[in-house]
């Protein structure tokens, strides 16, 4: 079973909710995290695994044989987000621009393109006690973070009863990447106008996608229902509301995920994930 | 003219609450938001549209499956495996191409990707631009660069002294596009270990670039012994603290009423906000 946790914006909590689904049902369950937010991984912090092997994440760029090369400049022309240049009888090629399409060498007619792999980030695989951890880096400078999760995910759900999916936010081409294929995505938000705004974008994309949502309130607010009645009013399941306390943010803060802190919320995200299971059945 | 980026790597540390303050105590500027992923200045600003666009980039392949002989070559082809059982994908599509080069039977066409909308809007402090990127839109960094661009052509219109950019989290491809040639990032972080984490990348990042930065920590007083070691962290590198905000509620309740937290109360954890404006105006 896949499970990806969301959030139309970052800071709603989507980690303090993926580390402590994981850690409240790791006896009762063969249980792996995957941490997908590739540009900021912060899941290890509170899950604190033992790495054993690291993998280089490479995309395919472009190499020029400037023997075979004639300048003819199809490859130039061809390549939609301009990775390739000719200038003064030379090949210029920006690997940070290329996408790893391959256009460039299907249509050089002197076979003097080659591609060659170019590193973008690093995938760290490790345990922790009960979990298996898995979580990708995006080199510092580098834009294409698709290809990094893209790997994360690769042989995600194949082993293990669970499989939780902590997502970039937003609602771009990485949070995607991420959520795709997932059985249910839990939706992180929290009760305050940014939280709505954020939370509608996020199910919208989840539609698109045709993944099922469930919605997790995190610093509910009594005082703010918004939340609360858009889900009612769109029948959106929410299941679980974690009021707005400091005493969580200071564990939070510590590094401790609420599962491992109070054994009281140990067992309401075990039932949570019931609660989960339930949905995806 | 200068340009202040406020970024903070972790979403959620108050970033948008900072740059709306600096919104209303800036004299003379252009606002603009480029955390175009979840855009909520928009939620803090009363603006009044003036001019809205469609943001194109890009193209999506096509397949016209009146031509198509479902030979399937363009699907072995595609890297993105954006083709499935003849139909693209468009959620994966990057637009390269390769599947139109390849089809024997000119099936496929390209078509301009709408890839989301900007806007400039009039608000009581001044021209803001801002953006939606649509749903599943990978263009985000292009996005982001065209509603600086937009800024930067509008303050020089008016000869604004100051653009104020609400920048968006992470380190990926927006987050190079609203940095680079700013004049200063001020990174918004709070004393968590998770923010810290992200605060080191952020600051790498902007190393990378060359691009001066300045740190806030909101929330200080969460956990006082993080915010010593964010405080360690910033003096090893040379990056000045120039703001220490305590826990405040009124943070919260100046966004459920939709208006910059500075005009919501003038209570003291607001007063460091203006501190740091100050500071900053006075830096720059
Ligand atoms: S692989 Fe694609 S993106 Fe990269 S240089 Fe070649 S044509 Fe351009
Ligand atoms: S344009 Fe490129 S990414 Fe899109 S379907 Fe064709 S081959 Fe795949």
């Amino acid at each position: 079973m896949l499970i990806s946790i969301a959030s139309g914006k970052g800071g709603t909590g989507k980690t303090l909710v993926a580390t402590s689904l994981a850690c409240a049902i790791k006896d009762t369950y063969s249980v792996e995290l995957i941490d997908c937010d590739v540009e900021e991984p912060n899941a290890h912090i509170f899950i604190n695994p033992e790495f054993t092997v690291s993998e280089v994440v490479e995309t395919p760029v472009p190499k020029i044989d400037e023997s075979k090369c004639n300048h003819c400049a199809k490859c130039s022309k061809a390549c939609v987000f301009n990775a390739i240049a000719i200038l003064n009888e030379s090949v210029l090629t920006f690997p940070d621009l290329c996408h790893g399409c391959g256009v460039c060498a299907f249509v050089c007619e002197r076979k003097a393109i080659t591609e060659v792999p170019y590193r973008t980030g690093l995938i760290e695989k490790g345990y922790a006690p009960g979990i298996k951890f898995k979580q990708g880096k995006l080199d510092i400078g580098r834009a294409m973070a698709t290809p990094v999760i893209k790997k994360l995910k690769e042989d995600a759900g194949k082993e293990q009863d669970v499989t939780f999916i902590d997502s970039p936010p937003g609602t771009s081409c990485s949070m995607v990447e991420a959520v795709d294929a997932s059985d249910l995505c839990l939706l992180v938000t929290e009760s305050t106008p940014f939280g709505l705004n954020d939370l509608e974008l996020a199910l919208q994309t989840i539609n698109q996608l045709g993944v099922p949502g469930a919605v997790i309130i995190n610093r509910a607010r009594p005082e703010d229902r918004r939340v609360e009645q858009y889900c009612q009013q769109n029948q959106v399941p929410i299941l679980m509301q974690i009021p707005l306390d400091y005493s969580i943010a200071r564990l939070y803060s510590k590094g401790i995920t609420l599962a491992l802190g109070s054994p009281q919320w140990r067992e309401n995200f075990r039932h949570l994930f019931e609660k989960t299971k339930e949905l995806v059945r | 003219m200068k340009e202040i980026v406020v970024l903070s790597g972790k979403g959620g540390t108050g970033k948008t609450c900072i740059a709306a303050s600096f919104a209303v105590l800036a004299k003379n500027k252009v606002m603009a938001d480029c955390d175009v992923d979840a855009a909520n200045l928009n939620l803090l600003l009363a603006h009044e549209i003036l001019e809205e666009h469609e943001f194109q980039s890009g193209q999506v392949a096509r397949i016209n499956e009146a031509s198509c002989l479902s030979c399937r070559l363009c699907e072995q082809y595609c890297r993105f495996d954006a083709i499935d059982n003849c139909q693209v994908v468009e959620t994966r599509c990057e637009g390269c191409g390769l599947c139109l080069l390849v089809c024997p039977f000119e099936a496929v066409s390209m078509h301009p990707n709408i890839a989301g909308k900007w806007f400039v809007s009039n608000t009581r402090y001044g021209k803001f631009v801002h953006a939606r990127l649509g749903i599943a839109q990978g263009s985000s960094g292009k996005l982001v660069a065209m509603v600086r661009q937009k800024a930067k052509d509008i303050a020089g219109t008016n000869s604004a002294e100051y653009i104020i950019t609400d920048g968006p989290p992470g380190t990926g491809c927006p987050a190079i596009s609203s940095l680079s040639d700013a004049d200063l990032a001020l990174l918004v972080t709070e004393p968590t270990l998770t923010a810290h984490h992200d605060l080191e990348r952020v600051a790498g990042l902007c190393r990378h670039f060359g691009v001066s930065q300045a740190v806030c920590i909101n929330k200080c007083d969460l956990n006082e012994s993080n915010s010593r070691s964010i405080e360690k962290y910033c003096e090893k590198l040379n990056i000045p603290v120039v703001g220490r905000i305590p826990v405040d509620d009124s943070f919260t309740r100046a966004v459920e009423q939709g208006i910059p937290v500075v005009e919501f109360t003038c209570n003291s954890p607001v007063k460091e906000i203006e501190k740091m404006w100050a500071f900053l105006d006075s830096r720059i």
